[in-house]
């Protein structure tokens, strides 16, 4: 089957300046894919290309195996929903969903059939007859996607629709996406600009950075093999540990050494890993630096470490340190008895660890 | 303790307060009756009769009220060699603003909405030099105006001040809808245009309806503009198509014999008369439209 979404060499400038190079993306139908990046790395500006509503510079993208390059968006065959939820003011809830069937022709009674569903899916029946105006957050968000889930399309978009919710909406109404996206089987494109969001929605994520794409891949592959340092550092919360360390090959294995402020340097051996160059930034997870009695295992190396700072944080307890002349932040169990000032014997787990090259910043393992 | 100290300062600020306020009141009164002196005189002297004009006070209230001076002001004054009031000409102001503050509303508000909303190229450059268009005194375009309502074949007629009004006009409501629509986030017209309505769709359905404020205050300036108009009116029209404003100047200045002020206040509140009523009737939409684009940009 065809893929639902498929973007080659898609370039977008404004001038002399280039937003987008070189994109690639292509997905299949029900897929859930993420567009994530800081801001003003390009991703809005991708759906906004997706949409039709900027055209590109040169590439092409279709949708549903047609040809959509030069179609305008209401050809296009999808629906969005914007930051702003950019409801119609001056039109009631009911209205502001059937406007898309009214303009389109939809006769009344498919219209009122469809809105009746819709409202009853996303429990917005008493809402019908307000104005946006008269809404909470919450409901206008509801209502936005009332209106893309009205028109049925084969794809969705969604333009950071949670970032002007409070915290505990936001959570409450990712929940009720990734359960929509479940029950519909539908295919979605979703931008963000966090990485939460990013990791519990998406079955593909495509990270960003200056208008490029740095990685593609499910979530688990993002977080556990990123491609390269920006991905390692911007996916993940706390974020990874970058630790510049030397390298030496022996019969065993590659040693690893990281230089501490006072003392020894800290030396573990990874087994797997050879052929390494002699200047690595070794990556780890927060939660791959744990206590040793939590934490077992065939790659396991215990090493002793001086705690800078205690952060109990509930469910766990951050602990940072310096090593390689950097902050490094572990996640313990929450009743560790690691205290500030003194020595704790912390286990790296060496079998999640990642390497990049300090120079290009790319993967090497 | 401190309750000893403060009562009599508090007294004693209460006292200056009151006082303020009352001076206030006192100097805003001033200017009020400065400002209302020229309309009182008015009403009171079209009131009047020509005899009592002559022998009594100018600023006393008339001792006999007549509306003789009314009748004759709105049907009977003379414009030259004829005599037939303001009427025709009230008729031909009205004939005159209407369609043009109409038409020059409509097209300020799809330009504003293009100009703000569907930003293409030179989209700025466009609008800047509609502004310029603002800043052109009337006196500079009276001789190629004239020469295009000549080209056109509508010199002298009812169209060509609508004509010229809708084009002197566009620069002005442009700006005001442009500046009102561009506090409108463009994701509506975008969240439009996937559901599938087109340029005209999106207008008539979406900023239309939100356009109340601004097309209060369009309405009002256009209109005050054209019906207070007297150069334009003046110079490109003639015999039977001349506006309100130069009707009056007409009656005042080619009476002979003796002046009757009287008829000329009365003729002069019949043609003041429409703005005044648009200030009242929608004055407060006025300063509401006004304010409005300032708050939510």
């Amino acid at each position: 089957m065809a893929p639902i979404l498929e973007i080659q060499n898609l370039y977008k400038n404004y001038g002399s300046l280039e937003i987008l190079k070189d994109i690639n993306v292509s997905i299949d139908s029900g897929d859930f894919l993420v567009l994530v990046g800081p801001s003003g790395c390009g991703k809005s500006t991708l759906l906004n290309c997706i949409a039709g509503l900027e055209p590109i510079s040169s590439g092409n993208l279709s949708i549903g195996g047609q040809d959509m390059t030069n179609v305008s968006p209401k050809n296009r065959n999808i629906a969005m929903v914007f930051q702003s939820y950019a409801l119609y003011p001056t039109m009631s809830v009911a209205k502001n969903i059937t406007f898309g069937m009214k303009v389109r022709g939809v006769d009344q009674s498919t219209q009122e059939a469809k809105l009746a569903q819709v409202a009853q899916q996303l429990q917005i029946e008493p809402l019908l007859g307000r104005r946006p105006g008269q809404l909470s957050g919450g409901q206008r968000q509801r209502v936005a996607m009332g209106r893309a889930l009205v028109r049925d399309p084969k794809l969705f978009l969604f333009d950071e629709p949670l970032s002007n919710l409070d915290a505990k909406l936001r959570v409450e109404m990712r929940t009720e996406i990734k359960a929509l996206h479940q029950n519909l089987g539908a295919s979605m494109v979703y931008v963000t600009h966090d990485q939460i969001e990013a990791m519990t929605l998406a079955t593909k994520i495509v990270v960003m950075k200056g208008g490029e794409i740095q990685q593609i891949g499910t979530s688990s592959e993002i977080y556990n093999r990123p491609a390269n340092l920006f991905v390692a550092d911007f996916m993940g919360s706390p974020a990874m540990n970058l630790i510049p360390a030397k390298t030496r090959s022996n019969d065993e294995g590659t040693n690893i050494e990281i230089l501490r402020k006072d003392g020894e340097p800290i030396v573990l051996t990874d087994q797997v890993n050879r052929d390494l160059p002699s200047d690595v930034i070794l990556g780890v997870r927060p939660e791959d630096i744990a206590d040793p009695e939590m934490r077992g295992g065939g790659d396991t190396q215990a090493a002793d470490c001086i705690i800078d700072i205690v952060e109990p944080t509930g469910a766990d307890t951050f602990v940072v340190m310096q090593l390689g002349g950097k902050s490094v932040t572990a996640r313990l169990h929450s009743e560790t008895t690691a205290q500030p000032g003194k020595t704790q014997k912390l286990a790296f787990d060496l079998g999640k660890v990642s390497y990049f090259a300090p120079d290009t910043g790319l993967r090497l393992n | 303790m401190t309750e000893l100290v403060t009562s009599p300062a508090r007294g004693q600020s209460q006292a200056v307060r009151v006082l303020l306020r009352w001076s206030l009141y006192i100097a805003l009164g001033f200017f009020v009756l400065i400002y209302l002196m020229p309309l009182f005189v008015m009403v009171t002297t079209s009131l009047k009769s020509l005899e009592e004009i002559r022998t009594g006070d100018l600023v006393a209230l008339p001792r006999a009220v007549t509306f003789d001076a009314w009748f004759t002001a709105w049907s009977g004054a003379c414009t030259g060699i004829k005599c037939e009031g303001v009427k025709p000409y009230f008729w031909n102001s009205v004939l005159i603003a209407v369609p043009a503050v109409a038409i020059s509303t409509l097209v300020g508000a799809i330009n504003g909405y293009v100009v703000a909303q569907w930003r293409f190229r030179g989209a700025n450059i466009i609008f800047a030099l509609m502004l310029f268009g603002c800043f052109i005194p009337f006196q500079v375009v009276l001789l190629p105006m004239a020469r295009v309502l000549g080209i056109m074949g509508i010199a002298g007629t009812i169209q060509g001040l609508i004509f010229v009004h809708v084009v002197y006009g566009i620069g002005f409501t442009t700006l005001f809808f442009r500046n009102y629509y561009v506090t409108i986030p463009v994701e509506l017209t975008k969240a439009a245009k996937v559901d599938g309505a087109g340029f005209f769709r999106i207008f008539w359905s979406i900023f239309l309806p939100l356009s109340l404020p601004i097309i209060v205050v369009t309405v009002i300036w256009q209109f005050t503009q054209i019906w207070n108009d007297f150069l334009f009116g003046v110079s490109f029209s003639q015999a039977g198509t001349q506006p309100v404003t130069v009707a009056l100047n007409n009656i005042v200045n080619s009476t002979t014999g003796v002046k009757e002020y009287n008829v000329d206040m009365a003729a002069a509140i019949i043609a003041a008369f429409p703005t005044l009523l648009v200030y009242v009737v929608a004055g407060k939409y006025f300063i509401r439209g006004l304010t409005a684009g300032s708050v939510k940009g």
